[in-house]
């Protein structure tokens, strides 16, 4: 595999923050059993089970099994949306990258960050105030219920499929590198534990499953950079003036290197990760697992901190990696490439300064890094089925919510089974462009009707409609035609579309259909849903007649 | 919830009030991140070498890495002034619009 290709998928999966794929590439040799590694994780199995037993008695209505009944605080869903969001991709590909070419390392993790402060000022209080479960109760608020919830819930699917797929299979290809267990044995095993923890768990368990990996991440992480800051006696210039003494590019890695080259795709990459942070079903959902609109900013904040002081780890972790790993022939194979790939850095280094022992931790942490984001993606999907599909459009919001809740969990079990299956065989697939479009959708249909919802008086169904189905479809044909499937996956000669990232295009064709669509409409029921608005506004602004926690 | 009630709340001034102010602070801190984001992105594209070069003389340290850092730093300090802020200032004004609102 070349360096150029390696970058290339780099480049593309950096926008995969939860995804593992990037995390191996190609054909991976199966490992000897790592003992340590499989007895750290079994641990961790142990407990989240046990939590979700605890959980599952604790789960008793509709709001329980999507929300958690409202009672995390602010700190919890901090560190729960920092575990869904840092991912074994954020850590083993941006530390990765970073091991590669330095400097452009940082550049992905600020556009990963940077979408935070905005869902703060903008989202996360008015999302709360207005909704319940899923995005979709916010979207559809004063539209029409049916084509707005079958929009809504469709983007959220397409988000789902497409970056649990990325997810099992990247899970399959790190648990053989680092377990030494066969690839569909590991697919097998993430889809059943997953489908335990949402079925009986529900939202509870699915964040505390989330808060415990936060936790193990963090402090592996942190240990991590720690020990390579002793090495070089906490002198950061001499980790710097190392690394650059024995990379292959020298004083470069200390600059931008060409990863984000021409501005139409720096900002196209920049809107992608921003609007699309703001689009993810599955973050959109924690923010209502708190109590109210003062904790659902708590979360935010908590959670930024946490995301940041993570991604300048894995900065530091990158560097230590250049001169810890680079330099130590045990972990290049015969054709002197690294064991397991460039991502496979941090894991590397986590040998080099704590040894066996902490090798296994850290191995046992990605597995669990996996099962968290899974289970979070899983619990959004089921979600968009019960609540969106089958208690608003097809039993019209009369739905028992003992019933919802049954969908729901057979929804979670379908999603399971179709994950393992399409997991294994798209084994031997690229799917590193699968995440490139779950957030170019996500930018794409599910943010701007959210969006405009809660901002703007003159959205109407109709706008909504024709500019989400249009930015849906620019999106999914952008990337088909683009370079990264087009030329590298179909093997055409010349991209039709020349950028890796549609956001930029895709994104503003909705906003500007959504925008014609709506003050073009002169039906009564457009007027309706203007005159709607105010009401809907003064919720969003006070919180008065929100859902609240419930109690037990 | 009444639809008299929502009219109270529009007429109350204070509702205006804090409706403008949170407004402010929202899309102002909102532009800050917005520009120093599509600056550093602009940077990086226009002049990279720049961004390159070592901050003093005796070190390898280059302008591009503490000014990453601080984009993080100051992305995490903004959503703290912004939640210290809502969480007391705003959520006062609301409960006090409130309860200025006959039940």
């Amino acid at each position: 595999m070349s360096r150029v290709y390696v970058l290339m998928l780099l480049l593309f999966n950096g926008l995969g923050q939860a995804l593992a794929a990037d995390a191996v590439q190609g054909e991976v040799e199966q490992q000897v059993l790592n003992m340590p590694a499989v007895l750290m994780f079994l641990i961790f199995v142990a407990a989240t089970l046990m939590i979700t037993y605890w959980a599952a008695k604790r789960t008793r209505s509709a709001s329980d099994y999507y929300a958690a009944g409202g009672g995390i605080t602010g700190f919890q869903n901090g560190l729960a949306i920092a575990g869904d969001y840092m991912s074994a991709a954020s850590f083993l590909g941006i530390s990765g990258l970073v091991y590669l070419s330095g400097y452009d390392g940082l550049i992905y993790s600020i556009g990963f960050l940077i979408g935070w402060p905005l869902i703060l000022f903008l989202i996360a209080e008015r999302l709360r105030n207005l909704g319940r479960y899923t995005f979709a109760d916010v979207a559809s608020y004063r539209l029409a219920q049916l084509p707005i919830r079958t929009l809504s819930a469709l983007g959220a699917l397409a988000v789902v499929a497409l970056y649990l797929i990325a997810q099992m299979v990247g899970a399959g290809k790190l648990i053989q590198i680092l377990f030494g267990l066969p690839y569909e044995f590991a697919v097998i095993i993430v889809g059943v534990l997953m489908m335990l923890y949402v079925t009986f768990g529900g939202m509870i368990a699915t964040t505390w499953v989330q808060i415990i990996k936060a936790v193990l991440l963090l402090s592996g992480a942190s240990f991590i950079a720690l020990m390579v800051l002793s090495h070089v006696n906490f002198d950061f210039n001499a980790l710097f003036e190392q690394a650059i003494a024995v990379h292959e590019k020298g004083e470069q890695i200390m600059g931008p290197g060409g990863l984000v080259s021409d501005p139409v795709s720096a900002i196209s990459l920049g809107v992608a990760l921003i609007f699309g942070t703001a689009g993810l079903p599955h973050i959109l959902m924690r923010f209502f697992t708190v109590a109210d609109a003062k904790q659902a900013r708590r979360s935010v904040f908590f959670a930024t901190g946490f995301i940041g002081y993570f991604y300048i780890l894995t900065f530091v972790i990158g560097f230590g990696a250049i001169v810890l790993v680079s330099t130590n022939p045990d972990f290049f194979n015969s054709e002197g490439l690294l064991r397991g790939g460039n991502n496979m850095a941090a894991i590397h280094l986590s040998q080099a300064v704590g040894g066996d022992i902490f090798l296994g931790f850290i191995s046992a942490v990605a597995f669990a890094t996996i099962l968290a984001v899974v289970s979070g993606l899983t619990l959004a999907g089921a979600s968009a089925i019960s609540h969106d599909l089958y208690a608003s459009v097809i039993k019209k919001g009369n739905a028992d919510s003992r019933d919802e809740i049954s969908v729901s969990r057979i929804a979670t079990l379908v999603l399971g089974v179709v994950a393992i299956v399409l997991g294994i065989l798209f084994e031997r697939q690229n799917v590193a462009f699968m995440v490139g479009l779950a957030f170019a959708i996500a930018a794409s249909a599910n943010f701007p009707i959210l969006i405009l919802s809660m901002y703007w008086s003159r959205l109407t169904t109709r706008g909504a409609l024709i500019g989400g189905f249009a930015g849906l479809a620019t999106a999914i044909v952008l990337v088909v035609l683009g370079p990264i499937v087009w030329v590298d996956i179909l093997g055409h000669a010349e991209a039709v579309f020349p950028y890796k990232y549609p956001a930029l295009f895709s994104v503003v064709t909705a906003f500007v259909l959504i925008w014609l669509f709506s003050v073009t409409d002169n039906s009564e029921r457009g007027e309706k849903e203007r005159a709607l608005f105010e009401h809907q506004f003064i919720r969003s602004q006070t919180g008065i007649g929100a859902h609240g926690a419930t109690k037990h | 919830m009444s639809a008299d009630l929502y009219e109270q709340v529009k007429k109350n001034p204070k509702f205006q009030q804090l409706v403008s102010r949170r407004a402010r602070w929202a899309w102002g801190l909102a532009a800050i991140i917005l520009l120093m984001y599509f600056a550093f992105i602009l940077l990086i594209a226009f002049t990279p070498q720049w961004l390159a070069q070592p901050m003093m003389s005796d070190s390898v340290i280059t302008i591009g890495i503490p000014l990453g850092l601080l984009i993080i730093i100051v992305a995490f300090v903004l959503t703290g002034i912004y939640v210290h802020k809502a969480n007391t200032d705003f959520d006062q004004a609301t409960q006090q619009i409130i309860s200025e609102t006959e039940q």
